[in-house]
């Protein structure tokens, strides 16, 4: 018997698509790739398996204030470097660096704005910023942001997303902050104005263990890490891998301490609504 | 209690161990000792001062932790009189990382609350390594208030690596507590008073720490992170907590330098753990000076002050005003 053997040609492989960088992303959860401009319309969120990308404090102050109304305050404060700290790389570094990279002065924008009409003192985090830590400048803009609420009766808004808590760098400075913030909220209280904290992925350590979790109402995005100790020093002490849902939004709803989960795209009419209720 | 020593402490442990070695000499009922031990009492007190008048920051780390160094509820014995612990949260449960009560203070009658290491693994157990949960900063703030109600100063003994990290922690809401005693702390119609004995670990610390005034033992320290905590972030490894301590800034003097705290409590030669009755004096001093002067203060303006203190921190810069600290 004859067997004929099969003649292969070789075909050149074809070039993999490139990712055009700009132009697409890739959905860090499911993977998918993403016109952007098409997750960008959908605040962020991917289309396919509704995960949460995060959003710059500029995003959200475009998605949550009325278009024109922010106007932004202390915005050319910058943090310095009280410890002078140097470890395999120096503070001055890491700002500069940071700077460069997220194009913003520190970890948060503050201002004034309107949400539904109604006027509001605004703090939003920037995750992006050092890990969205909490150090002087953080502390300060939203110490004055609480004051500036209480100087026109104002009540105070603020985003919360930063998984850096206190800021390292800035040692028992940044740890008191967290003193100086809370503090803040407690004049709001005597001065009988309403504290609204919304609560982002991620909310961790210092920034949820001051201002962020003492809103008079807390609303949170879904599925938002959010805690005190971050989930791989919980392992690390427990010697246990974490339960799926642990330190997420709706893991925090279900033990009592957020008043409602609301979806990104319903965020603004969210605040809105309460906002109306108290103050029209 | 066993005597234990650090390292750096290795070469006292060769002298006390002579005089030890005299007493019991002179216990025998000769009585040739006595010259030796008085040389060797000096010479003890020349090395310790060799060696504490160079501490790194990272002996000092490890000094704040020392096995020997007393405890809250050492200090609460001492200097402390008709001490009344009272228990529980009134909500879920008795954490015994914290210990709360009442008694007096040189006639006064004040509220103490404070976190409680164990002397050996049992105890440690028992108190949880000093690391409290959502009760335990519940228990602390229920005591505090308590003390505003019947105008009583609060004196708040600090001693933790850090506020419980685990899961129970974060279902009761750590994070929450933890603000909520920072909010309620700062609007406290009573004289606040907290003093860290030990180890000021994070957020932890400051749970139960925000005061009128702030005092530190001499080789305690007062953190945002751990040091090796901070060296296997920045460093990438543990072993570089020493470099990590010194880059932290969490000595006493470097706070008081910086206006974090506002005393220092000096510690007896060779620190508290070498003389406990001197460290009970020098403490008990130092809170009787602060808890004087917060007692001529009228409420409303303590409170006020209280604000004006934690608004004050922070560095920054900004172009209308160069430089604000």
């Amino acid at each position: 018997m004859i067997f004929k053997r099969k003649k292969y040609i070789s075909i050149e492989a074809r070039e993999k698509p490139e990712i055009k960088k700009d132009l697409w992303i890739k959905c860090e959860q499911c993977g998918k790739l993403i016109y952007k401009k098409k997750w960008e319309e959908n605040f962020k969120i991917c289309m396919y398996c509704d995960s949460y990308g995060r959003m710059t404090a500029h995003e959200r102050i475009a998605q949550l204030a009325d278009p024109g109304s922010f106007a932004e305050q202390w915005g050319d404060m910058v943090s310095c470097d009280p410890l002078e700290f140097t470890g395999v790389k120096s503070y001055t570094d890491k700002l500069k660096e940071e700077r460069q990279k997220t194009g913003l002065k520190e970890g948060i924008i503050t201002g004034v704005c309107k949400i539904n009409g109604v006027p509001c003192a605004l703090a939003v985090i920037d995750a992006g910023f050092i890990m969205g830590s909490m150090g002087s400048v953080v502390g300060e803009k939203f110490t004055r942001a609480a004051e500036y609420a209480i100087e026109k009766k104002l009540p105070l808004v603020s985003v919360s997303g930063g998984g850096g808590g206190a800021r390292m760098y800035e040692g028992v400075i940044s740890l008191m902050q967290m003193a100086k913030t809370s503090a803040a909220v407690g004049k709001l209280k005597k001065e009988g104005l309403l504290y609204l904290s919304v609560l982002t992925d991620p909310t961790m350590g210092g920034i949820a263990a001051s201002f962020a979790s003492l809103g008079d109402i807390i609303i949170a995005e879904p599925k938002a890490l959010i805690g005190f100790a971050g989930p791989r020093v919980i392992e690390q002490t427990i010697r246990q891998k974490l339960p799926a849902g642990f330190q997420r939004t709706e893991f925090l709803f279900e033990h009592g301490m957020i008043d409602i989960i609301s979806k990104r795209a319903e965020l603004k009419d969210a605040i809105g609504k309460i906002l109306l209720v108290i103050h029209s | 209690m066993e005597r234990k020593y650090l390292d750096f402490e290795k070469p006292l442990e060769a002298i006390d161990k002579k005089i030890e070695a005299y007493a019991e000499v002179k216990k025998g009922g000769q009585s040739n000792g006595e010259n030796g031990t008085v040389g060797l009492k000096q010479q003890l007190s020349e090395k310790t001062k060799e060696i504490f008048s160079n501490l790194t920051d990272w002996q000092i780390v490890q000094l704040s932790r020392h096995p020997n160094r007393p405890h809250m509820l050492d200090y609460v014995e001492n200097i402390f009189d008709d001490f009344v612990e009272l228990h529980g949260d009134r909500c879920s449960e008795d954490d015994h990382a914290v210990v709360a009560g009442i008694g007096k203070f040189r006639g006064i009658p004040v509220a103490i609350a404070g976190q409680q290491k164990g002397r050996d693994t049992k105890e440690n157990l028992f108190r949880k390594f000093g690391m409290a949960h959502p009760p335990g900063y519940r228990k602390a703030m229920r005591i505090m208030h308590l003390a505003e109600k019947l105008h009583m100063p609060v004196i708040s003994f600090i001693d933790t690596p850090g506020a419980n990290p685990d899961i129970q922690a974060e279902e009761n809401g750590q994070a929450l507590v933890i603000a909520e005693n920072l909010f309620k702390m700062s609007l406290l119609k009573t004289p606040v008073l907290c003093i860290i004995i030990g180890e000021g670990g994070s957020g932890g610390a400051l749970g139960i720490g925000v005061g009128d005034r702030i005092l530190m033992q001499e080789y305690s320290i007062y953190s945002v992170i751990s040091p090796e905590g901070c060296a296997s972030i920045l460093w990438k490894s543990q072993s570089a907590a020493a470099e990590a301590a010194k880059a932290l800034r969490l000595t006493a003097k470097a706070l008081l330098d910086m206006g974090i705290i506002d005393a220092i409590v000096p510690e007896p030669q060779g620190g508290v753990h070498r003389d406990w009755k001197k460290a009970f004096e020098l403490t008990a001093e130092t809170v009787d000076k602060h808890l004087r002067e917060l007692k001529t203060i009228k409420t409303d303006e303590l409170v006020e002050l209280r604000y004006q203190k934690y608004r004050k921190t922070g560095v920054w810069l900004e172009k209308e005003a160069e430089e604000n600290e």
